[in-house]
């Protein structure tokens, strides 16, 4: 992935509608975004706001009614759905607020999901998903179902999901807001050093001041616009 | 390719191993198919074991000959001078004794069944001696063989379980004449075991039938001399007869009623796929709204629409081929072997047959199986599929 300009994420004059019934739900409007690469920048916003919204649009899960969305150069707005599913794997981590792990498979099954999608060799790919695990701090814990862990060392074995491929962007969908606080500051902290360490730009949705005051940049949506200030 | 082979793969193991959570729709649907495929099975098998029951033993170096015209012996008629022509006429086997032909008539009695005590048409055979040596797989099971010039009958195996009285010993009355059954026998062509055999001399004086018969059986030196028999008799001027080699006039005299319950049998089972599709499609819209959010997850995180369309359909063809394999033991257990007769209204004789389930009519069912699952899976794959990715991670 190219980053043009040290920009990774450049999102301009987006505009995302919904249709609701028979109303039109204005979410974004000529919203204009960019990220600069090895950034963690916090999403904060009121419930409903479009944080979440954004977040898809930025991960390519939803597309714009107008505007355009470039990451690390590729115009993704602009792509097919395959192309598009096969950007996502190549190029995202997504880690969700409730985990999202498939609860048939055990820990190192569920990390080695994405790496199904590449052309790695069986061996290989235990490789991989060993360092993820161990990377998130849960190599002990590889054998077992999700159900067998705690919320914590679930989201855990997301995190290790989203970095087995090595992405450039993680997008985190309030990664905390499942958790208490001692588990939730566990979790920001990885973040954090997956920032720091090994210069992953991570953007994150959040309500929680507590977790956007872990991030490098926090901005603040509010009615379809972004701004600097938390609104009133 | 392995790439996306993979993502089936893996995506359909994870749907399967999902299942025991889906336990009591999974098995509705499995179940549901079961008793399609049964009911199928169990049909067809009435058609399958007629047709059998017809054309089993038909060997390919016997030749039948009858009136020009004729659709069957019932409707044919020969003089004994025809008769004469037939056996004369170059490709028939012989023996010292002289040509291997059974000249045969064939008239219709009535005779309580034993299961329900009402009247059926019963075939009345009268044969020569070289009816045997035609035919050559008959075995006398029980009894001895009729005694020529004598009011005496054989019975079929299937004769002598289906009708009363038919017993080694007992005396019958057919027309105007007491005849004495002395023997079983089993084997011949066709619906032989069906039949009530003896001396067609015998026969022709006491059912009025002067110097006639309706057929002839000849025994061919091989299977190729067929074209010199039949070329022999259709260019011979004096005869206006018809020739056949025996196992196509067989499948030819069971093909009415094979069809017809054929029919029957893919019309109930059309009807019950219909409801057992309806099953698949309910447990299937159920699998995938149970996963949805799963489904997402994994097409968030690359997985094509393709993959997640074939494995959805994955999914269904195993339950449905599990539920499809089910059925057709069922039926074969429930109903291979098992004894019925029906009348054949070609020729208006009750025909002893055993339902077959054969290798054949399992795959038929499997097949139907596989299809029902197939169309079931179809949609709710389709839906899964076109959910937006977004949608679908939101749902809990």
């Amino acid at each position: 992935m190219s980053e043009s300009n040290g920009v990774l994420v450049r999102v301009e004059n987006v505009e995302k509608n919904f249709q609701r019934g028979s109303e039109k739900v204005h979410v974004l409007s000529g919203l204009n975004l960019e990220v600069p690469d090895g950034t963690f920048l916090a999403l904060m916003g009121p419930s409903g706001s479009g944080k979440s919204t954004l977040l898809n649009l930025i991960g390519g899960l939803d597309r714009p009614t107008t505007g355009s969305v470039e990451v690390g150069g590729d115009r993704i707005d602009k792509l097919s759905g395959r192309q598009l599913a096969a950007w996502r794997a190549r190029h995202i981590g997504f880690i969700f607020q409730f985990y999202n792990l498939l609860p048939v498979l055990t820990a190192e099954r569920n990390v080695e999901l994405p790496l199904l999608l590449t052309h790695l060799s069986k061996s290989e790919r235990r490789k991989h998903v060993e360092t993820a695990l161990d990377v998130v701090g849960l190599s002990h814990r590889t054998r077992h179902y999700p159900r067998q862990l705690s919320g914590g060392e679930q989201q855990r074995v997301g995190i290790a999901r989203a970095i087995v491929t090595d992405p450039t962007l993680l997008l985190c969908d309030e990664p905390t807001g499942d958790l208490d606080r001692k588990s939730g500051d566990d979790i920001l902290e990885l973040l954090q050093a997956l920032n720091r360490d090994h210069g992953k730009t991570i953007v994150m949705v959040t309500h929680d001041p507590h977790a956007s005051a872990r991030a490098s940049h926090t901005v603040y949506l509010d009615k379809g616009q972004l701004s600097l200030e938390p609104p009133e | 390719m392995i790439n996306w082979l993979n993502q089936v793969i893996s995506v359909s193991l994870f749907n399967l191993r999902t299942i025991p959570e889906r336990m009591g729709s999974s098995l509705t649907a499995a179940v549901g198919i079961a008793g399609v495929v049964a009911v199928l099975v169990g049909v067809l098998s009435i058609a399958e074991g007629f047709r059998e029951a017809m054309t089993v033993s038909g060997p390919d170096d016997v030749a039948i000959v009858l009136r020009s015209g004729a659709d069957s012996e019932m409707t044919s008629g020969l003089s004994r001078e025809e008769v004469r022509l037939i056996l004369d006429a170059p490709g028939v086997a012989r023996t010292d004794e002289g040509p291997l032909a059974s000249a045969e008539l064939f008239v219709m009695v009535n005779l309580p069944t034993r299961s329900t005590g009402t009247d059926a048409n019963v075939p009345f055979r009268g044969v020569g001696q070289s009816a045997f040596g035609v035919r050559g797989d008959i075995d006398i099971v029980e009894g001895r063989n009729f005694e020529p010039g004598r009011n005496e009958v054989i019975v079929g195996v299937g004769a002598a379980g289906t009708y009363a009285g038919m017993d080694v010993g007992n005396t019958v009355r057919f027309g105007q004449t007491d005849w004495k059954v002395v023997g079983i026998f089993s084997g011949g062509s066709g619906s032989a075991e069906s039949e009530v055999w003896t001396d067609s001399a015998v026969l022709q004086p006491a059912f009025n039938r002067s110097d006639s018969f309706q057929s002839v059986y000849a025994k061919l030196a091989s299977p190729s001399s067929f074209t010199e028999f039949k070329d022999a008799l259709t260019t011979n001027p004096q005869l206006k007869v018809k020739t056949l080699p025996h196992g196509e006039y067989l499948f030819e005299q069971s093909s009415l009623l094979t069809q017809f319950i054929q029919s029957i049998g893919y019309f109930i089972a059309a009807l019950m796929a219909l409801g057992a599709l309806f099953g698949a499609l309910n447990t299937m819209y159920n699998a995938v709204s149970s996963r949805t959010r799963e489904i997402a997850t994994l097409r968030a995180l690359g997985f094509g629409s393709g993959p997640i369309v074939l494995s959805i359909l994955f999914e269904s063809l195993v339950l449905a081929v599990v539920g499809g394999a089910v059925g057709a033991a069922a039926a074969y257990f429930a109903f291979d072997g098992f004894k019925a007769a029906t009348i054949n209204w070609q020729t208006f004789s009750q025909i002893a047959f055993s339902f077959a389930v054969t290798p054949r009519l399992l795959q038929t069912a499997i097949v139907w199986a596989a299809v029902i699952g197939l169309l079931g899976g179809f949609f709710p794959a389709i839906r899964a599929a076109r959910l937006p990715i977004a949608e679908g991670l939101r749902e809990s």
